[in-house]
């Protein structure tokens, strides 16, 4: 597998950076994969933009910083407004189907999008917006394997959260597999 | 000696560079801290703030880099193995304590994660400008040693030898991480802490009257005791005899200060550490440390691709500067290429030691991000071609 860029912005308290650092454990820690996380580090707060920058590949990497993002995955507009002209042509688009609207999207670029809030506080807790956001993309890319990814999301939630937690990544996996399968227009 | 394993998070984890130092920092023994929080270095103490209170370490947040980087003096003379850690702005203010620790011979540690400076410059974004202050920032003559990371696995790994030199030499180690490094996220492998090789202090053990603290037995390093255990010592910044008293007379100073520059000096061969990757036969060696060791590599590796024989010397320990190595190589290489996060800073210790007989360029950049492989790749190529 070779180098792949993955950038995930929002805002903050959306669980961005976290989403960062649950792709980059899976992939380094239980996918025997190589993986570098960078944060984007400014006075972020709740509310205000922010991204987490993480590229996973085979081989060990040495330029820790992304290019051309192949993956992208945002939460908030103006993320999208912000990100999107980054992404690698051919690129994968994941946008927070509430909170982002689309406008003037790429056409070399692949998108799906979901609920994820709206799962989420179905769930019974908003919080968790952004692990309904891992299931669902690792069912729509092939970037880190579903175990590893369940593993990595079982290991870096808060104790006593973990049956919420795994609820949340499922209920956005299957979301995944279905639109994947065509069962839901993207 | 071997860890203790109370302080060793054995496995696996996804941590960035600041978390490691500091899990580095406990492996070796370091039970007491004391910090003025700068960023990018924030995390270290954040760390040790919450990981001391469970293996017996004390953290104090001080009123400010002065006053931290002497009451980690004072704990090492009590005993303990000690750090403090800041960023460039705090560096220059510990300035006058490296110092003092030179001269009194006291084991510690100082992390700088370097940021853009000078002044207070860009606090969240890297650089590695600090890399001569790091060797000359104090006045006088001393010897001191640096180490430079370029991961998180290394932060840990190398934050162990940091204080292991510190013992083995009894002189202030700069550990010289900067903010990408402090701030990267990758797997860090923690080994069992029988698997980690500790040096501890060596402690004088003969009759009480008889202890001299600054007299040595032929290695350049005197042994040390713990204030309070009943020996007779004096500690000073003051030109001092083998006492520890103040004497300052220029037979004096002939007899410490050069012990204090010779002890860093004639065990460099043994100090020293780089790691180099075909440098055997190359035209060009491209000379790193830290964080542009990295940025390096696709600079390298596509000009090797273009069929140019391009080496690769990543200074580990940056000083004592490996001068022997780069000596030697100067006489069999047409250029050497030395990016750094500063306007040329280590680039001038290549160019002392290559004296003329090659070219060298820099590759500087002021901070604020990393380079761009390419202008290092430009810079091999333009070299290459003599």
């Amino acid at each position: 597998m070779a180098r792949v860029e993955i950038k995930i912005g929002g805002f903050g308290g959306q669980g961005v950076i976290l989403s960062g650092y649950i792709v980059g454990r899976a992939a380094s820690i239980y996918d025997n994969k190589h993986s570098t996380m960078i944060q984007a580090f400014g006075p972020e707060a709740r509310g205000s933009a922010c991204s987490a920058q993480v590229i996973v590949s085979a081989e060990p990497i040495a330029y820790p910083y992304i290019v051309s993002p192949e993956i992208m995955i945002v939460m908030s507009q103006e993320a999208y407004t912000k990100f999107t002209p980054e992404l690698a042509s051919g690129g994968v688009l994941i946008t927070e189907e509430e909170l982002v609207q689309p406008h003037n999207l790429r056409k070399d670029v692949k998108h799906f999008s979901i609920p994820a809030t709206r799962f989420a506080e179905e769930l019974g807790k908003k919080l968790v917006v952004n692990i309904v956001m891992m299931g669902f993309l690792t069912a729509v890319t092939n970037v880190v394997g579903k175990k590893a990814m369940g593993q990595a999301v079982l290991a870096s939630v808060p104790k006593g959260t973990e049956e919420l937690n795994v609820k949340a990544f499922e209920k956005g996996y299957e979301y995944g597999v279905e639109v994947m399968a065509g069962g839901v227009p993207a | 000696m071997k860890a203790d394993p109370k302080g060793v998070l054995t496995g696996s984890h996804f941590l960035d560079g600041d978390h490691s130092c500091s899990e580095g920092a406990i492996a070796a023994g370091c039970r007491f801290v004391a910090g003025y929080p700068i960023t990018p270095s924030t995390e270290v103490v954040e760390r040790i703030a919450s990981r001391f209170p469970y293996v017996g370490g004390m953290f104090i947040q001080m009123e400010d880099e002065i006053a931290s980087s002497i009451a980690i003096q004072g704990a090492v003379w009590g005993g303990k193995k000690a750090m403090t850690v800041t960023s460039g702005p705090g560096f220059s203010l510990m300035m006058e304590h490296i110092g003092l620790a030179a001269m009194t011979e006291t084991p510690c540690v100082f992390v700088d994660v370097q940021r853009a400076g000078p002044s207070t410059g860009l606090p969240t974004q890297p650089a590695q400008g600090d890399m001569m202050q790091a060797r000359w920032g104090s006045h006088g003559d001393y010897g001191i040693i640096a180490l430079s990371p370029n991961s998180p696995q290394e932060c840990f790994d190398l934050t162990i030898k940091a204080f292991n030199l510190s013992e083995q030499y009894r002189v202030p180690v700069m550990f010289m991480m900067d903010e990408c490094v402090g701030h990267m996220t990758e797997r860090v492998v923690i080994p069992p802490a029988d698997q980690i090789e500790i040096v501890p202090r060596k402690f004088y053990e003969g009759p009480k009257a008889d202890y001299l603290p600054y007299k040595t037995n032929g290695d350049l390093v005197p042994m040390m005791v713990k204030a309070g255990d009943g020996y007779n010592i004096h500690v000073t910044g003051l030109t001092h005899d083998e006492r520890g008293y103040p004497s300052m007379t220029v037979p004096t100073q002939e007899k410490l200060i050069p012990r204090l520059v010779n002890k860093i000096k004639h065990n460099a061969p043994k100090i020293v550490e780089y790691v180099e990757d075909q440098v055997d036969g190359a035209e060009v060696v491209v000379v790193t440390f830290g964080i542009t060791s990295r940025t390096s590599i696709p600079a390298i590796e596509q000009a090797r691709k273009e069929g140019m024989k391009v080496g690769h010397l990543r200074l580990v320990v940056v000083w004592p500067f490996p001068e022997e190595r780069i000596r030697e190589l100067a006489s069999r290489v047409r250029a050497f290429v030395v990016p750094e996060l500063n306007l040329g800073q280590m680039v001038l210790e290549v160019e002392r030691c290559v004296a003329g007989k090659a070219r060298v360029e820099l590759v500087g950049h002021p901070g604020g991000t990393v380079h761009n492989p390419k202008d290092i790749y430009n810079v091999i190529k333009k070299s290459a071609k003599g």
